[in-house]
């Protein structure tokens, strides 16, 4: 198989998932049940993880699967049940400044996507200094293939344990703003035995 | 339990569940070798609990996971991953240096593996305890999701 047609194909499969992508952007935000926007939002993320495994961005398309398509959509539909199940009809607000807001974003964004290195060039700057730095020293000073592991865990393992602070920060506000949930989860189950 | 109106749902999400557990495992202890570790394994074992939780209810879930065990679990993997810091300083090497853990030859890998698997343990115990004390939080508010809700 020549070059051409192998880029060909990469294209298309970019082309077809971006276009997946921009149908189901459009249908959220037309939507109104919000339980369907939620389901939606989750394919959202599956796309966009198929899309990051195309780009070779395993770990992110990973992340991106287990995140915004798990954790996102199940919480979502748990924050879901606390409020109305379809979002208020739009005010009759003029529609054209937030159409001029996207297209001025979306023409500063390809605009600066031409200064982008090319994909997958080897003298970009992520793929030299230090990126190229690690892939060398990596086995010999952790021992471990997976140099995406190492640099999360060893390399940048300061970074690592501030991320996991922080998740567990935002775990605990949640927590002191809603409460802990075991009264009233404790109070809805002895209603529902009375109800029994 | 709301009869039978859900019944190839339940059916499907019993087989999978456990799967879905499995596969956290699975991912958190391949992280040396394919893509994943921590993070992404306590995210997907919450997912597991949550998906039990909303469709076998809120009751059964309690009884397996109770809300004060998540909290500690959260922070008790901050601590571990902290502590590893600690162990190493108490090594002679700066903090989180795993090199610092066990006393070896140069070039040897047993601190930089011994580190790695306690503190990825310790992302995994404070990632899925996290993230089930918010689903906990929410859930507190309204029970079980209602037939007409689906």
């Amino acid at each position: 198989m020549t070059e051409s047609v192998v880029d060909l194909e990469v294209g298309l499969i970019n082309v077809t998932l971006l276009i997946l992508l921009f149908i189901t952007a459009i249908a959220i935000a037309r939507l109104r049940s919000l339980f369907a926007i939620v389901m939606l939002s989750g394919v959202y993320s599956l796309v966009s993880a198929v899309w990051f495994v195309a780009l070779d961005a395993v770990d992110v398309a990973f992340t991106e699967a287990a995140v915004g398509a798990g954790i996102s959509t199940t919480l979502m539909l748990g924050a879901m049940l606390l409020t109305v199940r379809t979002a208020k009809a739009d005010r009759d607000a003029s529609k054209l400044a937030p159409l001029l807001v996207c297209f001025a974003a979306g023409a500063m964004l390809i605009y600066a996507s031409i200064d982008l290195p090319p994909y997958g060039d080897p003298n970009s700057p992520a793929n030299s200094y230090v990126g190229a730095g690690y892939l060398e020293r990596n086995y010999a000073d952790i021992g471990i293939p997976n140099v995406v592991t190492s640099v999360l865990a060893s390399y940048r393992g300061f970074d690592t344990l501030g991320e996991v602070a922080v998740v567990f920060a935002a775990g605990l506000g949640v927590v002191l703003l809603l409460g802990f949930g075991e009264r009233s989860i404790a109070a809805s189950t002895k209603d529902k035995e009375d109800e029994e | 339990m709301t009869g039978d109106r859900h019944v190839i749902l339940r059916v499907v999400s019993k087989l999978l569940i456990p799967l879905i557990a499995l596969y956290a495992f699975y991912v958190q202890f391949h992280g040396e070798y394919s893509p994943g570790g921590g993070f992404q394994a306590g995210v997907i074992f919450a997912v597991a609990i949550i998906l039990y939780a909303l469709i076998f209810g809120m009751q059964d879930t309690l009884r397996m996971i109770p809300p004060w065990f998540t909290r500690r679990l959260a922070a008790f993997g901050v601590i571990l991953y902290a502590g590893v810091g600690f162990w190493a300083l108490m090594g002679g090497g700066n903090y989180l240096d795993y090199d610092a853990l066990v006393d070896e030859p140069p070039g040897g890998h047993l601190g930089q593996h011994m580190g790695i698997i306690i503190i990825e343990l310790g992302v995994l115990f404070g990632v899925s305890g996290s993230m089930l004390s918010i689903f906990y939080a929410f859930a507190g508010r309204v029970a079980e999701i209602r037939d007409e809700d689906w």
